[in-house]
C-alpha cells in the first residue's frame, strides 16, 4: 500500500510536469521533422517582439522661457526708488534696480513703462506735484542712459495725493517719497 | 454754525457738537477759538426781538462772527430781547462795559419773507451810528446777518468785513472720495460744487466769486479746469501733454497763470481765461510753479527751486525781472501777496516745522503766524486782517485760520475727512 501510493504520486506529477510542459510549449509541425542540427550552424532567427503595450514612457515638459519680470527673485520684482526729504538724485542704493529695468527695456523694446513719482504730506502740494514729476524724470533719464527709449517711458506725478502709507512720521515719509516703475 | 458767545462753551459745546453733526447732513464745519487778541472791543449784542419763527438765529450768527475776528470781545446781555425800536440806555451799558451796543429784530412780515432790523451804538459817544433794514427770504436770513456783522465790524474798526464772503476747499472722505465743497466764511452752509473719485487741488476763486479754477486728476494726470459755481458747467482749461496745475487768477479775471509740464520741467506759463494765448513765463530749467499775481496785477510771484531749494521769487507779467524774495531758511512755499502788497506770507520750513509766515516787504521783517507744524495753503481774505491755511491736527486735515498781526488763531474742523486746500473767496457786491 505505501509502495502503490508512491507510485500513484509519481504519476500525478509526472502528469502535471507533462501537463505544465504542453502548456507552455508551441506545438510542432509535425510534417517537418526538424533538421538534425548541425550544432556549428547559426540559429534561424527569431521573430521581432511583439510591441509592448503597456509600456510608460516617463516625459518631462521643457521648462518655458520665464519673463525675468515676473520673477520674484529677479532685481526687476523691485520697482521702487526712494528719495530724501526735497531731493530728486537716484541714491546708489538704488543703481542695481535701475540698471536692471534699463537693461531689461533695452531689451525688450516692446515693453512700456509709466515711471510714478510722488512726495510725502510736507510742504506745498504744487511744490510736491513738481518735486514728484522730477523724480519720475531722474529715474527715466538713468533708464535711457541704459538704453531704454524715450517712447518706451512716460512720466507722470500723484505729488503728495497718493500716500502709500498714511502715518504722520518719518517712516511713513520715506515710504512716500518714491518713484514706482509700472510696467504697462 | 453753533454760538461761540462764551456762556456756551464748556459743558454745551460738545451737546451741540451732537446735535449739529446728528441734524446736519452736509459736512458742517466747526468753529474753535484757539487764541484771543489782546486790544479787543468789548461789544453788547443783545438778543433780538424775534416775532414769527424764524429759521436763523440772526443775533447769534453775529454774535459768532464778531468773536471770530478776533477784534471784539463781547459783553453779556442777558437772555432779554432788545428790540430795534427800543429806547437804549447808553449809559447802562457803558456801565457795564460795553463800548458799543447792538438791538435789532426780527419779523416775519405777511409774504413769508423776514424784516431784519439793527441799529449800532457808540456807548461812549452816546450816538447811533449805524442801522438798516433788511427784507430778507428764508434763503438770505444767514447772508443778511453776516451783512450786518459786516457793517458793525467796519463802522467800529474802518475795515470792510468778510463776513458774507465765502471759501472753498477740499475733502477728502475715503481713499477714492473727494469733495470740492463751498461754505460760508464761517465754515457753515457748506455744498459740494464737485464730488470725485480722484484727487482735487489748488481751487482758486476767479475775482467774479463765481467760477473756481482748480486741479482734478480725475483723468488720472492733472488737468486744471475752470468750473462755474451757478450752474456746474466745466472746462478743461489747460489738458496738455504732462502735468498742468496751479492755477492763478489776474486780478481782472481775464488772465490764467498755470504751471505745465508740456515742454519739460514744470514752468509757468499764462493764458487767456477762455484758454487761448498760451505765453510761456519761466525757462529756468529747474521746477517754477505756484505762481500768484500782485493786487495790481503787473507781478507774479512765484516758487523755484532754481537757487537749490524753492524759494519765492517775482517777475514781471512778461517773465523778465525776476528777483529772489526769500532768504531765510532752505524751503520758502506757497507765495500769497495781501491784497494792499504790503505782505508776503508763504509756507517755510524752519527746525522741521512747516509754518505759515508772513514777510513785510518793506522792512523785511518775518514773523510766523501759526503754532502748528504741518501747514499749507495760505489765502488771505479780502480784507488782508486773516489768513486761511491747512493744517494737521491728531493726524487729521483740518482749515485754521490767523489774523495778520499772529494774535487771533481759530481751528476750522469737519465731522469727518481730511480738509485742505481752503482759499478765501472775493468780496462780493
Amino acid at each position: 500500500m505505501n509502495h502503490r501510493t508512491k507510485m500513484q504520486h509519481l504519476f500525478i506529477a509526472t502528469a502535471a510536469i507533462a501537463l505544465l510542459a504542453g502548456c507552455a510549449s508551441t506545438p510542432l509541425d509535425e510534417s517537418k521533422t526538424a533538421p538534425v542540427a548541425d550544432k556549428s550552424a547559426p540559429a534561424a532567427p527569431m521573430p521581432p517582439p511583439a510591441p509592448d503595450t503597456r509600456a510608460v514612457q516617463r516625459v518631462e515638459t521643457a521648462p518655458q522661457p520665464v519673463d525675468p519680470l515676473s520673477d520674484p527673485n529677479s532685481t526687476l520684482a523691485k520697482r521702487s526708488v526712494f528719495f530724501e526729504f526735497d531731493r530728486f538724485d537716484v541714491r546708489s542704493e538704488f543703481q542695481p534696480l535701475v540698471e536692471a529695468h534699463g537693461r531689461y527695456l533695452a531689451s525688450a523694446k516692446q515693453r512700456h513703462i509709466v515711471i510714478e513719482g510722488n512726495a510725502d504730506e510736507r510742504g506745498s502740494r504744487e511744490y510736491n506735484l513738481a518735486l514728484g514729476q522730477k523724480r519720475a524724470d531722474a529715474v527715466k533719464s538713468r533708464l535711457t542712459l541704459l538704453g531704454a527709449t524715450d517712447g518706451q517711458i512716460e512720466t507722470i506725478s500723484y505729488g503728495e495725493e497718493r500716500p502709500r502709507a498714511n502715518g504722520h512720521d518719518e517712516a511713513s515719509w520715506a515710504q512716500n517719497r518714491r518713484a514706482d516703475i509700472v510696467y504697462k | 454754525m453753533f454760538r461761540t458767545d462764551s456762556r456756551w462753551w464748556g459743558s454745551c459745546a460738545l451737546a451741540l457738537c451732537l446735535i449739529v453733526a446728528s441734524t446736519q447732513a452736509q459736512a458742517q464745519l466747526r468753529v474753535e477759538v484757539t487764541g484771543v487778541g489782546s486790544n479787543q472791543l468789548p461789544i453788547a449784542v443783545a438778543r433780538f426781538q424775534v416775532e414769527g419763527q424764524a429759521p436763523q438765529e440772526v443775533d447769534e450768527i453775529i454774535r459768532a462772527d464778531l468773536v471770530r475776528s478776533g477784534v471784539f470781545r463781547l459783553v453779556d446781555t442777558g437772555n432779554t430781547p432788545v428790540a430795534e425800536s427800543a429806547r437804549v440806555d447808553l449809559n447802562d451799558w457803558k456801565t457795564k462795559g460795553a463800548d458799543a451796543v447792538v438791538v435789532g429784530s426780527v419779523s416775519r412780515l405777511a409774504d413769508g419773507r423776514f424784516d431784519v432790523r439793527f441799529r449800532l451804538y457808540d456807548a461812549v459817544k452816546q450816538q447811533q451810528i449805524d442801522g438798516l433794514s433788511y427784507v430778507s427770504s428764508v434763503a438770505e436770513l444767514r447772508l443778511n446777518s453776516h451783512r450786518i456783522a459786516d457793517r458793525i465790524y467796519e463802522k467800529l474798526t474802518g475795515v470792510r468785513g468778510v463776513f458774507a464772503t465765502r471759501i472753498a476747499y477740499v475733502v477728502q472722505l475715503g481713499k477714492t472720495s473727494f469733495e470740492l465743497q463751498i461754505a460760508d466764511a464761517d465754515g457753515a452752509n457748506a455744498q459740494t460744487a464737485l464730488r470725485s473719485r480722484e484727487p482735487i487741488m489748488s481751487p482758486s476763486w476767479a475775482p467774479d466769486g463765481v467760477r473756481l479754477a482748480y486741479v482734478s486728476f480725475e483723468t488720472a494726470k492733472p488737468v486744471v479746469y475752470i468750473h462755474t459755481l451757478t450752474t456746474g458747467e466745466r472746462k478743461a482749461i489747460a489738458n496738455f501733454r504732462g502735468s498742468n496745475s496751479a492755477p492763478a487768477w489776474s486780478p481782472d479775471g481775464k488772465v490764467l497763470a498755470v504751471a505745465l509740464t508740456r515742454d519739460g520741467p514744470t514752468s509757468i506759463y499764462t493764458m487767456n481765461a477762455d484758454g487761448s494765448g498760451l505765453k510761456r513765463l519761466t525757462n529756468s530749467g529747474a521746477i517754477d510753479t505756484e505762481p500768484h499775481f500782485a493786487a495790481d496785477g503787473k507781478a507774479i510771484y512765484f516758487t523755484s527751486d532754481r537757487g537749490g531749494g524753492p524759494q519765492i521769487y517775482r517777475m514781471d507779467l512778461g517773465g523778465g525781472n525776476v528777483q529772489r524774495v526769500t532768504f531765510n531758511g532752505d524751503y520758502n512755499v506757497t507765495p500769497r501777496l495781501s491784497p494792499d502788497g504790503r505782505t508776503l506770507v508763504y509756507v517755510a520750513r524752519r527746525s522741521g516745522k512747516f509754518q505759515v509766515q508772513a514777510l513785510d516787504l518793506g522792512s523785511g521783517q518775518e514773523v510766523a503766524l501759526t503754532d502748528t507744524v504741518l501747514d499749507e495753503s495760505p489765502s488771505f481774505a479780502p480784507n488782508g486782517r486773516l489768513l486761511l491755511y491747512a493744517t494737521e491736527v491728531n493726524g487729521r486735515g483740518v482749515l485754521a485760520s490767523a489774523s495778520t498781526d499772529a494774535r487771533v488763531r481759530t481751528r476750522l474742523t469737519g465731522p469727518n475727512g481730511d480738509v485742505r486746500e481752503p482759499t478765501w473767496g472775493p468780496f462780493i457786491k
